[in-house]
């Protein structure tokens, strides 16, 4: 399985990957299909899953409920599968605003929503999130005001969080699939809110 | 599987402990006085997973919720800020 | 220094946010993959965490993501005894000298 392109010596950790990869195989531990399998099956967990979920929320009353209550149970009744996933979703308000970090190493939702992006996995944001939040939600461009109390949640052990944005004004009788649209991956992890609707 | 030692509402303060092994409890809020602000379930103990045993009885895991003020001393956001964190209850004595 | 995890990083100082992302390389993914694959079969991702706290502090802060993860994998597996040094360091070799 070589990487397409330009012949490039690897680097010694992608040396490391490869060899791992086929001493086990070798091993009868792994197959290259499960590999190609995995790889795909993490590549169709996208943010897009995420956003279903917060338009459904903010469509059905009754299942924004169910779905504060127990995330994970409200992913599957939506048909998204989310293995081993203990999902804890908090709902921003004009009085709270929510946003995830994990100090300790990165725990993200991923089989929701996918891989998380470098920013979240950094040493500037890991440190910083939960002792100015303010100051590193700024950085991002949202402004959160003073009178706005902030939750950060800092995910340290099973659980892993959501943050459901508000819906935006001027979105009334907007089907589900167009609102998804508005709901981005990181007003999902609460560094930027839904998008607004474009002004016609 | 034992009963939750502690319940939503009740205060609690987490061990001023800095053991070897590894730890899901963060540095920065050992000692601190928080409220617990649900029960997430019992789990098998990370610390012991993590030294490829089995870490069981599973045990039981809370969300506290710590006001920023009393996090930092030097917190300049909204007085009521608060950081929540997931914490086993051999980390939390009553406080 | 050994009080505190280098990991073990929330509300130390640190620089501005950089929104940096990129898009995963294949072998990263692959990584990604294995690590999940041999969940699958009992290495936790307990273990792999406490291989990536061991990682020396220049390691931790130079070594992307995706490179910690590998070396903690295999540091897992060798512990494990699923693969040895030995076998390791055959294979590196041999998909060295075959470019």
């Amino acid at each position: 399985m070589k990487d397409q392109g330009k012949y490039q010596a690897l680097t010694y950790f992608q040396l490391m990957e490869v060899s791992l990869r086929e001493l086990l195989v070798e091993k009868g531990l792994v197959t290259e299909r499960q590999v190609a399998d995995a790889v795909a099956d993490m590549r169709n967990r996208t943010p897009e899953r995420g956003a279903r979920v917060v338009a459904h929320a903010w469509t059905h009353r009754e299942y924004k409920t169910r779905l504060l209550e127990n995330g994970t149970r409200a992913c599957e009744e939506l048909g998204l599968d989310v293995p081993a996933l203990k999902l804890v979703v908090v709902e921003n308000t004009p009085q709270v605003h929510n946003v995830i970090v994990c100090t300790l190493c990165s725990c993200y939702p991923r089989m929701l929503l996918g891989i998380p992006p470098d920013w979240y996995k950094s040493r500037n944001y890991r440190s910083r999130m939960v002792r100015e939040p303010r100051a590193v939600l700024a950085e991002f461009g949202l402004k959160i005001p003073r009178q706005t109390r902030i939750r950060v949640h800092d995910s340290t052990a099973d659980m892993r969080y959501m943050v459901l944005p508000m819906r935006p004004a001027g979105t009334q009788g907007w089907s589900e699939e167009r609102l998804a649209a508005l709901v981005t991956r990181d007003s999902m992890i609460g560094v930027a809110l839904a998008k607004e609707p474009r002004s016609k | 599987m034992a009963e939750p030692r502690f319940r939503p509402g009740d205060a609690v303060r987490v061990l001023k402990a800095y053991p070897l092994g590894h730890v899901r409890t963060p540095y920065y809020i050992r000692g601190h006085t928080g409220v617990i602000e649900r029960i997430c379930g019992s789990f098998p103990n990370p610390e012991e997973l993590a030294q490829m045993r089995d870490g069981l009885p599973a045990r039981p895991l809370y969300r506290v919720r710590f006001m920023q003020k009393e996090v930092w001393p030097d917190y300049r956001g909204n007085p009521a800020d608060v950081v929540e964190i997931e914490i086993y209850q051999h980390w939390l004595e009553p406080a | 220094m050994i009080e505190r995890g280098h990991h073990d990083m929330g509300g130390l100082p640190a620089g501005k946010v950089k929104p940096a992302e990129h898009d995963y390389a294949e072998w990263e993914r692959r990584a990604d993959a294995l690590a999940v694959l041999m969940g699958g079969k009992g290495v936790t991702v307990d273990e792999r965490r406490r291989h990536i706290e061991a990682l020396p502090p220049e390691a931790y802060d130079k070594l992307s993501y995706y490179e910690r993860w590998i070396v903690a994998l295999t540091q897992a597996l060798l512990q494990r005894g699923i693969i040895t040094t030995e076998e390791l360091a055959r294979k590196m070799t041999q998909v060295e000298r075959r470019g």
